[in-house]
């Protein structure tokens, strides 16, 4: 009984606990870019997505570079080590965008919408970019040791039935998740440039009249939001594969994300990410094994009881967001100011 | 010396501002006072920089300062405060005021790892600085309460506050008075009357409480329907007939025929 109780909790969090937190610190890095745009430079940025994407691309070629030469950090994957190179590249591609494109609609203090379409151009032009440097197709670049834990090692230490297996990728991620924020709300609330950046958000015409110059506050924005879409997409690239379809696709649950966490709120982003994270994972997992051991042999489910087929998980981020503007059209943390 | 010459500013077909002209002395606290849609806040934001005008020219000191963006023109020293007042809701009291001098150290992402104790030495003299300022303006119990959660009266005082921070030339108050009782609207003279002396702040104030603009403005000027009608004490300026007309009313008349 007891033995069936631990395997059931390896069970979970071997599919369920640890692969939705290590997505859902993606989805959060991912939304906190979103909601950063949408907090200070007031529009939703169709193009993260690409943007990250794009970053992840970079990152890759330098990945392919280093490796090429010979250069690792085994057992890390060499993608670490390129990620503040592809982050760079990145920073440039966003300046380069806001100075061409985002900077004119400034000037003309355009309407929030148009600024959407505006991105969403902007999500074309880097898609195809991006699959013209390095092709519509798969892309594995995740080196170095695969496992911290292998499943069969778990077995024999334990002598459970049940394997629990970590991913370097997946640890990579939380620890790099946990830096990440720790530093951006650090940023965000300790140091002037932060601040400004929140006075900006919070009251722009107030930020504007005690010298804030906008200027500055939008490239400073642009350089964070380089670094967490280049990390995000990098650290799920290396959790899973990178194709650039996939990136777009990204879109939604990011979206979902930090609409529901309350658009504009850093807090808001990383919570909507996991929420968004747990539910997919949940309501996409076949539950068969986990209840076969918890519940009495006589009422061992036949059939998967999994609530919803994998291919559909797209709709449960978008189930969510609808619930949430029903019910708390703020999000969670009554978003809007950073 | 700020020169407004024959400033238009038009909404869509609505000539908020209509060829105004005025100027306002150095050292001096001018009173702005008018009807309500005489466009007196819409000159204060093309003065500001909110707006860009529709036409004519604003000079600071001889120089040409038509439609600088706000942050330019706070560098010249030129600052406004808002009609309903604004404040970083999120931060306190004292961080809204340490908000305000730009070019902090803090702001280059290079000081902002590499300047470490330069940033502290300057944040510590901001802080310093802050404090001194709610004092002066009997606030200094608020200094850690959120600034989105203080009274209106408090957050006026706030607004005002946000000008002692730096060394301003120039300072315009859109209705300080608003939503303010009595004892806070004199503390509230009070300030404006000793940064005027003590520091030689010029102020520039929109009021409608005619005995604040009587304790500390000379001179007035009136507007009405965007133009400038008249300037001059306040005395001479209850006295004008089309002022009296378009603004104080014929109450106002009769009470004086009545005085006199």
């Amino acid at each position: 009984m007891m033995i069936d109780f631990l395997n059931a909790i390896v069970a979970l969090s071997n599919f369920v606990l640890i692969p939705a937190i290590a997505y859902g610190s993606q989805l959060a890095l991912g939304a906190l870019g979103v909601t950063l745009v949408y907090g200070v430079l007031r529009f939703s940025n169709f193009a993260h997505g690409d943007t990250m994407a794009f970053g992840t691309m970079t990152v890759i070629l330098f990945t392919w570079w280093f490796q090429s030469m010979g250069i690792s950090i085994h057992p890390l994957p060499t993608a670490l080590l390129a990620l503040p190179f592809g982050i760079a590249v990145t920073a440039l591609l966003l300046l380069g965008t806001d100075r061409v494109v985002y900077r004119f609609y400034r000037k003309q203090k355009a309407q929030p919408v148009i600024y959407l379409i505006v991105s969403l151009g902007v999500m074309f032009i880097l898609n195809g970019l991006v699959r013209f440097i390095i092709g519509p197709g798969d892309q594995r670049f995740a080196d170095g040791e695969r496992f911290i834990m292998k499943a069969r090692d778990f077995k024999a230490m334990t002598g459970l039935k049940e394997g629990l297996a970590i991913k370097t990728s997946q640890s990579i991620t939380l620890v790099t998740a946990i830096i990440v924020v720790i530093a951006l709300f650090w940023f965000l609330n300790r140091t002037r440039t932060g601040k400004s950046m929140r006075a900006f958000s919070d009251n722009e015409d107030l930020a504007l009249l005690s010298g804030i110059n906008p200027e500055r506050v939008v490239i400073y924005t642009w350089l964070i939001v380089a670094a967490l879409a280049t990390i995000a997409g990098t650290l799920y690239g290396l959790d899973k594969s990178f194709k650039p379809f996939t990136y777009f696709q990204l879109l939604l649950p990011i979206f979902a994300a930090a609409i529901v966490g309350g658009l504009g709120s850093p807090l808001g982003a990383i919570a909507g990410g996991f929420v968004i994270a747990f539910s997919e994972v949940m309501i996409t997992y076949a539950w068969k094994k986990v209840l076969t051991y918890l519940m009495p042999d006589s009422l061992d489910p036949s059939g998967l009881v999994q609530l919803i087929a994998t291919e559909y998980k797209f709709a449960i981020s978008f189930v969510i967001l609808v619930i949430v503007l029903l019910f708390r059209p703020t999000g969670l943390f009554r978003g809007k100011a950073l | 010396m700020i020169r407004v010459e024959n400033l238009h500013k038009q909404f869509g077909g609505f000539r908020a501002v209509d060829g105004a002209t005025l100027e306002i002395a150095s050292g001096s606290i001018t009173g702005l006072i008018g009807p309500n849609g005489a466009g007196k806040t819409t000159l204060f934001n093309v003065i500001a920089g909110v707006h860009s005008p529709s036409g004519g020219k604003v000079t600071l000191d001889g120089e040409d300062i038509t439609g600088l963006p706000p942050h330019e023109l706070f560098h010249k020293g030129v600052l406004r405060t808002f009609q309903i007042a604004h404040e970083y809701g999120s931060m306190s009291c004292r961080e809204n005021l340490m908000m305000v001098p730009a070019d902090q150290s803090g702001e280059t992402l290079w000081n902002t790892w590499f300047g470490r104790k330069r940033i502290a030495d300057e944040e510590r003299a901001l802080r310093a600085k802050a404090d001194e300022v709610l004092e002066f303006l009997t606030i200094e119990h608020l200094a850690d309460h959120k600034a989105g959660q203080v009274s209106g009266g408090q957050k006026k005082l706030l607004e005002l506050g946000r000008t002692m921070m730096v060394d301003a030339k120039i300072v315009f108050l859109d209705e300080v008075g608003a939503g303010v009782n009595r004892t806070l609207l004199n503390t509230i003279g009070d300030a404006i009357i000793r940064l005027n002396k003590e520091r030689g702040y010029t102020f520039v104030v929109i009021e409608h409480d005619m005995d604040f603009i009587g304790r500390l403005c000379d001179p007035v000027i009136c507007m009405a329907e965007g133009k400038v009608l008249a300037e001059g004490t306040l005395s001479e300026i209850k006295a004008n007939e089309q002022v009296i007309e378009a603004y104080l009313g014929t109450g106002l008349k009769n009470k004086q025929k009545e005085e006199a």
